[in-house]
Parts: structure tokens; C-alpha cells; sequence
């Protein structure tokens, strides 16, 4: 039986005041990273890489942005559930 | 799309492509490659990568310690996006299509990336463009770019964007055929790069501030040297109107160019003489293709300001001789040294309240023979070479003038003594710039065999003005009843004298002035090379009796603005381009 890939998607928001700057982008990376699913975030129309700090900078998400998480794998369900906590906590800087 | 507003030095539009003079340490010696050399510039490109990782890691183990989580925070970012994959193979697909080489690639990429920043909305994420830049350096670093790119390597046509530039290197860049015009960051709009912009007729606009941050290069830009606009990325209506422009002065332009074989002559025959002002010997080649026929001032004293020390003897006569053997056996005019202490290298000069009216030029130079002398001994010696002749800048008596000859005589005796070949009675000139030797043009013209007058400086002692202070700046004006009497008059007082009367000011190539002018009687006109054709094509478009009659009418007038609204007229009425 083929292992049923996943497309999960969530609604996160930058409280960070700074925005989504080079320590988010940093943590947001390495968590991404640990999970096999491709992963993209969304500011409106701009879709980006979750996996490359380059175009996570360039998201230029500011403080309240409401942003999408998209993930799609086997692992989807847990790497959303985990990115999403991290904008919930700040990203543990602030 | 971003329309910025310089100074605008030097009219035309153009649109082109950018190439931004590097202004940070490293440096590109090579942009594009051969086909085969792809893959070895790729594999630089990926090294640079790891290397740069490499260090970033070991930076941050060597710092965290010291200098606290902020700059591991920096450097933990850097070690991320350095193992990003997506910046690395955008890099090389532009090795891949565009030939660019792996340090140039860099840097075309890493520039545009940093200017995304410029864009956000967040001044705290608009200041990462500066780690951007960081990362920037490190890869450059490690792709091995060292030396600075030619200024010369013009390979295709471009619009130069540098934080500033000499005008040497404007020279040299015009030189390559390929510059389309230039946007710098500073000056001014009586720069020095102002005046050789114009002189060459390339288009530029200056003091924009931080264009070089703004602009990348492979940026399509439309330049405006008439109306200090710059636009970065045009949008389509705005290209189709840019172009539109660029392909009518072009038009125009050709049209001129075909002028310069043909005489600068009136329609009833009256003959002009346009000569070229120059800064550079380089610059002599220009004049000659814009159809001059001499040059009637070249200014020396870049020589006075290219280095630590005041140009020797010989370095001077190269120089000289140079300009001589360019321009053949048409006239050259060498102007003295007209510096003020300030400017002059070595100089143990004090501060003066006021240099405008102090130690500068002439009277600078006779007090200071041991610099005079060589000066005039290098012109005498490049005398052997073609026409030259001897200007003395800034006199105001005539024992000045009588002092300078007589030093010119001491060392024409020298250099016979010593076996020169030289002409023994070169031509003397002296420049008609203060009002004092306006007002005594006569008594000067007696001892002398020409007069030119330089109406830049002439008009700010006349009417008072400094005209690079921008609170009185817009009083300057060549149009002003004063001016324009005091002209006349100089020109009537020596018409009958055997003495050649020449303006290689400004307002000489200014082409709504040139009626005025052969109207007033002037007959030689020494200018920026960009402006012979324009002159030329109204000299050959009016009678001497259009002149006259322009002549009367404009003395009448009392204001400046009645001058130039009638001369512009005037002036359109024979040349609509005008």
C-alpha cells in the first residue's frame, strides 16, 4: 500500500516585532529542515521555499503579517504543527 | 518604477543598459568567460560557498564566546543561508547563460539581492541588506576577486552608475566608444565631471545620493541629462516615450555630425573660427571630429592635480607635446596655470578669507618662478611641435602681463642656450576675465598678439557672484545688460587693433548666444567639443545682417529675461532644435 501523501496547510502570524528577520528565519530553517515534506510559506501571492533562509528573508514579513504555512509529505501533519508553534512562541527571541 | 532627480550636467536622453562601477574592496577583474569555461567557474562558484561556510563557522566559534548571541545569531544566519542551495544554483545558471564569470556572477546576484531589501517596507529589514553584503564580500573574497575592473573594459554599450568619477576616467571611459552616459552619486552641477560630460556630449545626471545602492548592474535605466531624471526598470509607456526621445536626438544629432566638414561660415560668407576647449591632450581627437579648428584653450592644471607633487618640467612638456602632435598644424592655446594655493600640491599655501580674489593664477605664478618657469619652458619646448601658443589667465594690469613676457623671455633664452628648438615669437595671449582687463582691453591688446575672454569667471567679478554658492547662484548669467555691454565694448575697443579677439567661456558654446555674438563682432569662439555642431549650424543658418540687426535689439533691453526670451526666439526662428 503506497504511504498517503499528505497536504496540510495552517495560518500562522509574525508577532515577532522585528518581523521575520534572520534569527526567525534561522530557527524556522533548521526545524524545517528536520521534516522530509516539501515546505512552502505564503504572503499573499509570494510563495516561497520554507527550506531556503534566501527567500524566507525576502518574504520581507513584517510584525502582524498573517502568513501560510503549506506542507506536503508524509510528514506534513507534525512539520506544520511544528513550525506553527515557533511563530507562537516568537521563535524564542524575544 | 523608481524615477530619481539629480543634477542634470550634461542634456540628452539616452536608455541603456547599467554597469555599476564596484565601489566596495573586492574587486572583478574579469565579467564574462568563454563557453568552455563554464564548468570551472562553477566549481569556483561552489567552493567559494563551502569556503565561505567554512569560515563563518569557525568565526562564530571564535567569537560566540566574546562577543555575545547577537553575533551568533549574525553568524548562525549566514551559515544557513551560505548552505542554501537555491542562491548558490542561481549563481550559476548565470554563469551557464549570460558567460558571466564566477566573481562577477556574485556580485550581479548578491546585488540584486540586496537591493530587494532596499524595497521592504520595514527599516529594520531594509538594514539587512547590509549582512547581505557581508556574505556578499565573504563569497567574492573566496571566488578569488582581486583587482579592480578596468574603467577602460567597456565591452558593449552602458550607462556608468559610480559613486563618483574623475574626469580622467570619464575620458578614458568615452574613449571606449561603448558609454551611452553616466549617473554618479555626488557632485555638483559645476563639477569638473560636469564639464567634461557636456564637453562630450554624453549624457549625464550627478548628486543623486545613492544611485549605486539603487541600481544593478544589467538594470535597464533611462538617463535625462536635461531634467536630472533618472528611471530604474521602465515601465513600457515609459520606455516607448524614452526611446521615442533618444531616436529623435540621435536624428538630430547625425544630422549635426554631417555639418563637420562644412565651413562655419554666415550665409553671406562671413567666416568663423570654432575652436575646442580642452582638458586632457585625449580630449583633442574629440574636437577635431566635431569639426574644430584648433583648439582655443587648454585648461593645464589637471596636471597641478593629479598628484602629491606639482608636475615636472618634462611630465609637463609629454603633455604638451602630446596635444601638439594631435592636433596638428591648427592653433593650440596653453593656458597657465590657473590654480588657486588651495589646489596646488605642496604649496605651503595659508588659508585665504577670500580665494576667488587672492594668491591664484598668475599672480600665483609670478610669485612662484621655480613652478613658472618649467611651466613656460615646457610650452615653448612643445612650440617645436606645432602652433602652440602662450594664454596668461587672470590679468588685471599691464605690468602683470608685461612681468609674464618678461619671465617668457628669460626662459626663451635659456632653452636657446641650452640648443631647444622652439618658436621664437610664439603668440602671447592674455584671458579678459576680470573687469579690469575688460575695462583696459585696449592697452592689453597693444602689448599682446590675442585676447580671449573667459566669461565664466569675467561675469561672477562683474555681477558680484560666486556662482557655486546656490544662494546667489541663479544671479550669475551671461544675458545680463551689464555683461553683454561690457563685451561689446571690449570687441569695439580692440576691433581696429591688430590684436585676434576670441570668448572661451561658456557662453561662447551656448548656441542661443551665437547670433549676439557675430552680431557684436566676434569672430573666433572657443568651446566644449559637444557644442561646435549646434554653433556651427546657426552660424550657417543667419546673415551677418540678422546678427546686427539681433545685436541692436538685444542692447535695448534692460533685463535678463527680455535677453533671453528674445534670443531664444530669435535663435529658433533659424533652427527649430534649438
Amino acid at each position: 500500500m503506497q504511504p498517503t501523501t499528505k497536504h496540510v496547510e495552517a495560518e500562522v502570524r509574525v508577532l515577532n516585532s522585528h518581523g521575520l528577520h534572520m534569527r526567525p528565519v534561522t530557527e524556522f530553517v533548521v526545524m524545517a529542515g528536520k521534516f522530509s515534506s516539501k515546505i512552502q510559506v505564503a504572503n499573499g501571492k509570494q510563495v516561497v521555499d520554507g527550506k531556503s533562509p534566501m527567500d524566507l528573508m525576502l518574504l520581507g514579513a513584517t510584525h502582524g503579517t498573517v502568513l501560510r504555512l503549506i506542507a506536503e509529505g508524509d510528514d506534513a501533519e507534525g512539520a506544520v504543527a511544528a513550525l506553527s508553534k515557533l511563530f507562537e512562541e516568537r521563535f524564542h527571541v524575544e | 518604477m523608481p524615477l530619481k532627480r539629480g543634477i542634470g550636467v550634461s542634456s540628452g536622453v539616452v536608455v541603456g543598459t547599467a554597469f555599476v562601477l564596484d565601489t566596495e574592496e573586492a574587486r572583478i577583474s574579469k565579467r564574462l568567460i568563454r563557453p568552455e569555461r563554464a564548468a570551472d567557474e562553477t566549481a569556483i562558484v561552489e567552493r567559494a560557498f563551502e569556503a565561505a561556510r567554512a569560515e563563518v563557522v569557525e568565526e562564530r566559534e571564535q567569537f560566540a564566546a566574546r562577543a555575545g548571541s547577537e553575533l551568533a545569531d549574525i553568524f548562525g544566519f549566514h551559515e544557513h543561508w551560505l548552505a542554501d542551495q537555491k542562491p548558490r544554483h542561481e549563481i550559476i545558471s548565470l554563469i551557464e547563460q549570460k558567460r558571466y564569470s564566477a566573481a562577477y556572477a556574485i556580485s550581479v546576484f548578491m546585488r540584486r539581492y540586496r537591493r530587494r531589501f532596499a524595497e521592504m517596507s520595514s527599516p529594520y529589514l531594509q538594514e539587512r541588506a547590509k549582512d547581505v553584503q557581508d556574505i556578499e564580500r565573504r563569497l567574492l573574497f573566496h571566488a578569488g576577486a582581486e583587482t579592480r575592473i578596468g574603467v577602460e573594459e567597456l565591452e558593449e554599450p552602458v550607462i556608468i552608475v559610480a559613486h563618483d568619477l574623475t574626469p580622467s576616467q570619464i575620458v578614458k571611459l568615452e574613449g571606449s566608444k561603448n558609454l551611452l552616459g553616466f549617473v554618479t552619486d555626488l557632485g555638483g552641477s559645476t563639477s569638473h565631471t560636469a564639464i567634461i560630460a557636456s564637453g562630450l556630449g554624453v549624457p549625464a545626471v550627478v548628486g543623486l545620493e545613492d544611485v549605486t545602492r539603487q541600481v544593478s548592474t544589467g538594470d535597464t535605466l533611462v538617463v535625462d541629462g536635461l531634467h536630472g531624471v533618472v528611471i530604474i526598470n521602465p515601465d513600457p509607456p515609459q520606455l516607448v516615450e524614452y526611446n521615442a526621445q533618444a531616436a529623435h536626438q540621435r536624428t538630430v544629432r547625425a544630422a549635426l555630425a554631417e555639418l563637420r566638414d562644412l565651413a562655419a561660415e554666415t550665409k553671406d560668407g562671413h567666416r568663423i573660427e570654432l575652436l575646442g576647449n580642452i582638458e586632457f591632450p585625449s580630449e583633442v581627437t574629440h574636437c577635431l571630429e566635431k569639426g574644430a579648428m584648433g583648439i582655443g584653450l587648454f585648461r593645464s592644471e589637471y596636471l597641478f592635480m593629479q598628484q602629491d607633487e606639482p608636475p615636472t618640467e618634462e611630465e609637463q612638456y609629454e603633455a604638451y607635446r602630446e596635444a601638439a602632435l594631435a592636433v596638428g598644424d591648427k592653433p593650440l592655446v596653453i593656458r597657465t596655470m590657473d590654480l588657486g594655493g588651495d589646489k596646488i600640491p605642496n604649496a605651503n599655501w595659508e588659508v585665504e578669507k577670500n580665494p576667488f580674489l587672492g594668491l591664484r593664477s598668475i599672480r600665483y605664478s609670478l610669485q612662484h618662478l621655480g613652478m613658472f618657469r618649467p611651466q613656460l619652458r615646457a610650452i615653448l619646448r612643445a612650440s617645436a611641435h606645432g602652433d602652440v601658443r602662450v594664454m596668461f589667465p587672470l590679468i588685471s594690469r599691464i605690468m602683470e602681463l608685461r612681468q609674464a613676457k618678461f619671465v617668457l623671455s628669460l626662459v626663451a633664452e635659456e632653452l636657446e642656450e641650452e640648443g631647444y628648438e622652439f618658436t621664437q615669437k610664439i603668440p602671447i595671449g592674455v584671458m579678459v576675465e576680470t573687469p579690469a582687463a575688460a575695462i583696459c582691453a585696449k592697452e592689453l591688446a597693444r602689448e599682446c598678439d590675442f585676447l580671449s575672454i573667459g566669461t565664466n569667471d569675467l561675469i561672477q567679478y562683474t555681477l558680484a557672484v560666486d556662482r557655486t554658492n546656490e544662494r546667489v547662484a541663479q544671479l550669475y548669467t551671461p544675458a545680463d545688460p551689464s555683461i553683454l555691454r561690457l563685451i561689446h565694448g571690449i570687441i569695439r575697443d580692440t576691433h581696429k587693433l591688430d590684436v585676434t579677439l576670441s570668448m572661451c567661456g561658456e557662453m561662447a558654446g551656448d548656441p542661443f548666444f551665437t547670433i549676439l555674438l557675430l552680431g557684436m563682432g566676434l569672430k573666433t569662439l572657443s568651446m566644449a567639443a559637444g557644442n561646435i555642431p549646434r554653433v556651427k549650424k546657426i552660424i550657417r543658418s543667419i546673415s551677418m545682417d540678422d546678427a546686427e540687426r539681433v545685436k541692436r535689439r538685444v542692447l535695448s533691453f534692460e533685463t535678463e529675461r527680455e535677453v533671453l526670451n528674445y534670443l531664444r526666439d530669435e535663435t529658433r526662428k533659424v533652427w527649430e532644435e534649438a
